[in-house]
């Protein structure tokens, strides 16, 4: 039987591969996008887990928020990469220092 | 027994899909491997009993989120083989870096497994109903318990969809020359031209 660690680890390996994305793909803010929704599918995945074993389904409605969030954060990422793109011509990273953040 | 089958299916193919969503060379075959793991991730789900957000996880995520990706992957003509050039340099402080955060994980979850880290429990806000399904005791903890989170998630979306069509929008500018098709037909020759018949040696006046 399946016991919560399992789910724990795998979304530990999902985490860390997201957060190694971000950093395989420093110039490409697309696939960076990406990495951070495989970031919030661990949370997720985690958050159901622990709501599905410990009984109590307050976590499937975080999930649901979380959801809502990273829908809502990938349409005004993707936004701002388009106008982004609109204007430079190119979506590198290493480029984007107008506010010399 | 099944279960325990399913689990590793669905694991090995998420894991596997999120290494090559951060390893493909073309981003669009990265939002293709991204779909693949939201899949099995829905499947890992429905194996916990959490049907609806399996099923919402498939309709948000690859039904709008990533046909989203998709679009802008392929509308925007970006040179990827450019992007692609820091990928080997960054390859050793990316790899450290996720294997302190991994070894950091582990070590979190194994001292709880041996048992020196107390959980708290779940304080049952949100009991399970024994009699109902999976999305009938969700909408009622969620519609009586958190129906204003409910609402500031719709305001969320709301905000974001005006904020993305208020970036994204643009007023075509009238082009120099622009025919008018409606001015042009309902022109007349004689308000168009006028007689003068100046007199020599004085200007005219138009």
């Amino acid at each position: 039987m399946i016991g919560i660690e399992h789910y724990v680890f795998l979304s530990a390996i999902l985490f860390v591969l997201g957060v190694l994305g971000i950093f395989l793909n420093r110039k490409n803010i697309i696939v960076i996008l990406m990495a951070i929704e495989l970031i919030l599918l661990a949370v997720n995945i985690n958050l159901v887990a622990f709501s599905a074993f410990l009984g109590d389904l307050v976590g499937q409605i975080f999930a649901m928020f979380v959801l809502t969030v990273a829908a809502g954060e990938a349409a005004i990422g993707l936004a701002i990469l388009v106008i982004y793109f609109r204007g430079r011509g190119t979506i590198a990273v290493d480029s984007v220092d107008r506010l010399k953040g | 027994m099944i279960q325990t089958i399913a689990f590793y299916l669905f694991a090995v193919i998420v894991v596997a899909s999120a290494v090559m969503v951060i390893s493909a060379r073309n981003p669009v075959h990265s939002v293709l491997w991204l779909i693949l793991a939201f899949f099995n991730a829905a499947g890992l789900m429905v194996l916990v009993g959490a049907e609806f957000i399996a099923m919402l996880l498939v309709i948000v995520y690859v039904g709008a989120v990533a046909v989203l990706f998709l679009f802008v992957v392929m509308m925007l003509d970006i040179d990827f083989a450019e992007l692609r050039s820091g990928f080997v340099k960054n390859f050793p402080l990316g790899i450290l870096i996720a294997l302190v955060l991994a070894v950091e994980l582990i070590f979190g979850i194994g001292a709880w497994q041996i048992g020196g880290v107390q959980l708290g429990l779940a304080q049952g806000a949100g009991h399970m109903a024994e009699a109902h399904s999976n999305i009938a005791s969700l909408g009622a903890v969620l519609y009586r318990q958190y129906l204003f989170l409910f609402e500031a998630a719709g305001l969320i979306l709301l905000v974001a969809m005006v904020g993305a069509i208020v970036l994204t929008h643009r007023e075509r500018r009238a082009v120099r020359g622009q025919q008018n098709i409606s001015k042009q037909v309902a022109r007349r020759p004689d308000e168009a031209t006028v007689m003068k018949s100046p007199e020599s040696g004085k200007g005219i006046e138009l």
